[in-house]
């Protein structure tokens, strides 16, 4: 269970101190899925970087499974098994798919089970596997591989930071259907999407609306969905809203 | 296997990949004398003369054979220049293997220059690998200036893998080619340099026949205090294809300075350089991070996957 006590995070925006995130606290219960959303710009991203311990909070504390992490290092959550999926993944000169995948599992996988992580994000293995993970990779093929390694974690909080963006929402209707299997598979384990996308809603067990750095609304999907502003939900192909900058090339 | 001490031994494996006698055509060369050599029937290794050094005889058409001429130095204060020529036979396709490794435990400086000469005949291929690696406590520098000439007669190709990733404090790499019409000449080139360490390296390429083609790409790490200079030209004489590259990180206090240079001579000739020099991106590190590593173990991935 991850637990945030009163977290906030300020930037100093020339000399002034600009809250980004003000006195959030909130819960991502075991065995839940829970799906934090609002408006672009409101902190959802930094929240997600606050957990996974790329920013520290100016303001209160952080604990996972009843342990403050609040000063732990990235490599230190991730070893205590945090995961985190980066909104705009990241490429790498001379680094193979394998290779990262198998730093994610944190063992000499064989080829054939890093291979498994690749199909279940909709890759064909074997053309991936061996290829380098970078600027030759699409933006949707490196997301669906960032998604891959972190499913490779076999983490106890999965955290995925708008796994939507950069990827056409066609491809995104397939890939909706790979969060739909880690809910079903959740065991001791529990996952924090942020997302704007109506279908990865839909799986919620709980929902967060973050704007302009608090939390507006949570609570279960039931209580909270129906009072979602239309504005920020992302229908896939059905609707005629679609957020600015989310790709809606294929609507 | 021969007369040679562990430490010889581990030299051989760093720089040749060799744990045993080589198969084929040898010469293993060990504080500047002959350790064992082999030629075989389509392959002639013989002694120069006139200067220290081998010629290296490859009839025409032979296939599927290799070369390995490993040197390696462990007397301190040693310096020696080796002249090595190949003379690769029409059609020919082969593996020359070379490399050198000095460990110095001395409070001397060793050197070895080895200046190489490839007279690659029409439509050979030959695929040219090496190492350098440097080891021991010494004081003394180790020390490397290796020369290579590539003449390329019509429609042959060389491969060209330089590898230079420890040890060694001080390189004046040259290289120079000439190209006739159809030749291929690929380098990649791969470098990496600490403490103090100071590796030059030079290429000259001459394109100057028709529809030849140069590839020569660059690898480099530059760490502590090390200073590194790449300066490549192509020349293009002809209609032909040239592209050089350098890309660099730079950590520390260390210091590239790249060179990359273009002459066209024929309005036919198409030339590219690109040149790159940064350090480690800050979320390539995080993201390490992310999936467990230490900051210093994700450098380490990053730095062993980009000298690949």
């Amino acid at each position: 269970m991850l637990e945030l006590k009163n977290v906030s995070f300020l930037v100093d925006d020339e000399g002034k101190d600009k809250e980004i995130i003000r006195d959030v606290s909130l819960t991502v219960p075991d065995r839940k899925l829970v799906v934090v959303t609002g408006p672009n710009g409101g902190g959802k991203s930094t929240l997600a970087r606050l957990i996974a311990g790329i920013e520290k909070p100016t303001a209160g504390r952080i604990f996972f499974n009843g342990e403050d992490i609040t000063d732990l290092s990235i490599t230190e959550r991730a070893q205590k098994g945090i995961a985190y999926a980066f909104q705009q993944p990241v490429r790498f000169k001379g680094i193979r798919v394998l290779d990262l995948i198998r730093i994610a599992a944190g063992k000499t996988l064989s080829v054939s089970d890093a291979c498994q992580y690749l199909s279940s994000v909709g890759l064909c293995a074997r053309d991936y596997v061996d290829r380098e993970v970078n600027a030759s990779l699409s933006g949707g093929e490196l997301k669906r591989i960032e998604i891959a390694t972190v499913l490779a974690r076999k983490a106890v909080l999965s955290v995925f930071d708008e796994p939507e963006a950069g990827i056409d929402l066609w491809s995104f209707r397939n890939l909706t259907e790979v969060f739909q299997r880690m809910r079903g598979d959740i065991r001791d384990s529990s996952i924090l999407i942020i997302s704007h996308q109506e279908r990865i809603l839909n799986i919620a067990d709980e929902i967060i609306v973050i704007k302009g750095g608090v939390v507006e609304k949570q609570g279960s999907r039931e209580e909270v969905y129906p009072h979602l502003m239309r504005a920020e939900i992302a229908e896939v192909c059905e609707g005629p809203y679609t957020p600015a900058g989310k790709g809606d090339a294929e609507c | 296997m021969l007369k040679l001490d562990e430490i010889q031994k581990r030299l051989l494996r760093e720089v040749a990949d060799l744990h045993e006698v080589p198969e084929g055509a040898y010469n293993i060369r060990s504080n500047s004398a002959s350790a064992g050599r082999q030629s075989t029937a389509n392959i002639e290794i013989v002694s120069k003369e006139d200067v220290s050094g081998l010629e290296i005889r490859i009839k025409p058409g032979t296939k599927n054979e290799s070369v390995h001429i490993p040197v390696v130095m462990t007397q301190s204060g040693l310096k020696e220049v080796v002249y090595n020529d190949f003379f690769i036979g029409e059609g020919a396709d082969v593996v020359i293997v070379a490399g050198c490794g000095i460990d110095n435990c001395g409070n001397q400086d060793s050197q070895h220059d080895g200046i190489h000469r490839f007279f690659v005949g029409k439509n050979a291929r030959i695929r040219y690998v090496e190492k350098h690696y440097g080891s021991g406590t010494g004081s003394g520098k180790r020390i490397l200036n290796p020369g290579t000439e590539v003449y390329m007669e019509e429609g042959s190709y060389a491969e060209m893998e330089m590898v230079q990733i420890k040890g060694v404090d001080d390189t004046e790499r040259t290289t120079t080619a000439e190209l006739a019409a159809g030749a291929k000449l690929v380098v990649r080139e791969r470098l990496m340099t600490h403490g103090d360490q100071r590796a030059i390296s030079t290429y000259v390429v001459k394109l100057n026949g028709e529809n030849s083609s140069a590839d020569v790409v660059s690898r480099s790490v530059a760490r502590d205090h090390s200073f590194q200079k790449f300066d490549a030209k192509i020349v293009g004489n002809a209609a032909c294809h040239g592209h050089t590259e350098c890309d660099s990180i730079i950590m520390d206090e260390g210091r590239i300075l790249a060179v990359p240079a273009l002459e066209a001579n024929n309005v036919d000739a198409a030339l590219v350089h690109e040149a790159a020099i940064g350090k480690i991106a800050g979320e390539q590190l995080i993201k390490l991070m992310t999936l467990g590593l230490t900051a210093a173990e994700a450098e380490e991935q990053i730095i062993n996957g980009f000298l690949q």
